[in-house]
């Protein structure tokens, strides 16, 4: 492991510079360390360790997660918002602590706008089905990108079909990067909302989310951030960045499944319709009227993914003790290795070649199908994603039917790169490429 | 490595890099279309159909090495056989990929046995049967777009 004391050196050189009080974290970047908390980690597959690079698809949990989720249904578990009981007040207690981890960890003005959803799916859906059926009509239009995840296209063309308005899509360059005079040329008078990707999930592409906000608005547009693919890399401050909307997935951040936040600017949520109907989202209910309750619980109905959400606030609290930081900064070390590392074999061909990016390495090998790869790399005990990463007009843009995808979390390390590199040898091997 | 070169195997890299009777045919009278969406493998198998007996037939399609290769040894191996006797290939060969011991009256697999190692790869069976049930669609004739799932 003699490459990581650089590595964490060059993380902490860069962060850990002016006064920060972690000193014991910042003192290095111990990844192995840190891969001590997470169990699974300390798996085999067919016969080798596991070398886990498939964290777009879904990151692993460290033992605090695991343990709060056991915590929970051994000496918590309950309904919340409505018993006297102690185990409900518990609950309650705990999950709407959870709300303010999560408003913390991305800096909202408030508690209430904070929406537990189950991921960014369901929250891009909510935002869809209340403010996108509320707002947009015909011959308005809703602006996306080429390289959003399909959970970012399809709900805006499901509402485009019903209210005959029009989806434009902003296109990208052969790098993956957002053509930023395609883009303002886009907005216009008709535009009810953009949608954009924070980090694009098939390339890696950091958008400049910023700047995106800043046109819209100037236009009065309201921007959603799929923060997905972002939330595990990179530090997410959604008053500075002045989003309407933000999305995120608990179990992309080493959280549970089942469980994800949709941000709202408060004056947004207060003239949105509810989304579903239910318990808990009313302040009374008769036969003639329902009167809602307020934020957050107005988009709240039934019995939320309690469990879920006390992990996600284990979750959040982990990603805080390490600090995104330096997680941003190791990664971005990680990245560059790996980019260096797969640039450097023959008939490899990098998918998604932005200045900024994140967490993605996204490839073609000339000669070996995306599947054969992954299957030869399973068997190394390397788990990478193939296919098309329900992103299929991102394929279609680079001409290929799928690729191979391996994604990159805090707990990797340049060893794992070096064995995925050794893996894709042994795949030209079999090939013959 | 030995379990991957039971599934790689040259007869299957050979075919998965040079497909036979590979492209559009002309004169048939059958066709239908095959597609994994989890993979997004898409494959179009033509047949000419003539008194029940298939006298030729033809794919078009991108895919993995297993799909591709199980399409093209397919073809080779259907042409003069009855609609019967391909379902019956079909059957034996599904459960050759799946791991399941042949029928007692199951045909002679002849160059279609290289698919054996799918089974250690339960992963990969749709990869190698997504052909086989595009041609099957393909000889009823119902023209629906055939998926894996």
């Amino acid at each position: 492991m003699k490459a990581l004391g650089k590595t964490a050196d060059v993380a902490q050189a860069s962060v850990c510079s002016s006064g920060d009080v972690q000193t014991e974290v910042c003192a290095t970047f111990d990844v192995e360390k840190i891969r001590e908390d997470f169990p699974i980690l300390k798996e085999s597959v067919h016969g080798k360790p596991l070398i886990y690079l498939d964290n777009a698809a879904t990151s692993q949990k460290p033992r605090a997660v695991i343990e709060a989720t056991t915590h929970y249904y051994s000496a918590d578990n309950s309904n919340i918002h409505r018993g006297v009981h102690a185990l409900s007040e518990r609950a309650t207690k705990e999950y709407e602590e959870v709300r303010v981890k999560a408003q913390r960890f991305i800096n909202a003005a408030h508690p209430h706008e904070i929406i537990f959803v189950r991921g960014t799916t369901e929250a891009i859906n909510l935002v869809m089905n209340s403010y996108g059926r509320a707002n947009v009509g015909a011959g308005d239009e809703v602006l996306i990108t080429t390289m959003e995840h399909h959970s970012n296209i399809v709900p805006w063309q499901i509402l485009s079909e019903e209210k005959r308005a029009r989806l434009r899509v902003a296109p990208i360059n052969d790098e993956g990067e957002l053509i930023w005079e395609e883009f303002e040329k886009s907005l216009n008078e008709r535009t009810k909302i953009v949608a954009v990707a924070h980090v694009a999930n098939s390339l890696g592409t950091i958008n400049p989310v910023r700047e995106i906000i800043e046109a819209a608005h100037r236009r009065g547009v309201p921007v959603l951030i799929d923060g997905a693919q972002a939330a595990p890399h990179l530090k997410i401050d959604v008053q500075q960045l002045g989003c309407d909307f933000y999305t995120l997935s608990g179990h992309k951040l080493f959280g549970p499944t089942g469980i994800g936040v949709l941000y709202g600017k408060t004056a947004l949520l207060e003239t949105m319709p509810p989304y579903e109907g239910g318990g808990d989202m009313i302040a009374s209910v008769t036969f003639e009227k329902t009167t809602y309750n307020v934020l957050p619980h107005k988009f709240e109905a039934g019995t939320p993914n309690i469990a879920g959400t006390i992990a996600l606030g284990a979750a959040l609290d982990y990603v805080n003790e390490i600090g995104l930081d330096r997680i941003a900064s190791y990664e971005h070390e990680l990245l560059a290795y790996g980019s260096e590392a797969l640039s450097r074999i023959p008939g490899l061909r990098l998918i998604g070649t932005a200045k900024e990016k994140a967490s993605v390495l996204s490839f073609v090998i000339e000669g070996i199908h995306p599947h054969d790869i992954g299957t030869i790399l399973d068997r190394e005990g390397i788990a990478i994603r193939t296919g098309h990463h329900c992103a299929m007009p991102v394929m279609d843009r680079f001409g290929v039917p799928a690729t191979s995808r391996a994604s990159l979390a805090f707990y990797n390390t340049k060893e794992e790169i070096d064995a995925l590199v050794a893996g894709i040898y042994k795949a030209k091997e079999v090939f013959h490429s | 490595m030995t379990d991957l070169h039971d599934l790689y195997q040259e007869l299957i890299l050979d075919h998965g890099r040079r497909p036979r009777n590979f492209g559009r045919l002309q004169e048939a009278n059958r066709s239908a279309e095959g597609y994994n969406p989890l993979c997004g493998d898409k494959v179009k198998v033509y047949v000419k159909l003539d008194d029940d007996v298939v006298k030729d037939v033809r794919f078009e399609g991108s895919g993995c090495a297993i799909s591709t290769a199980s399409a093209s040894i397919m073809t080779e191996t259907l042409k003069g056989k009855t609609r019967a006797e391909a379902e019956d290939l079909f059957e034996t060969f599904h459960d050759l990929v799946t791991g399941k011991a042949p029928k007692l009256d199951a045909p002679d697999l002849g160059k279609l046995e290289v698919f054996s190692g799918v089974s250690e790869f339960p992963i990969r069976v749709k990869c190698a049967t997504l052909s086989w049930h595009t041609l099957r669609a393909a000889l009823k004739g119902n023209g629906d777009v055939v998926s894996t799932e």
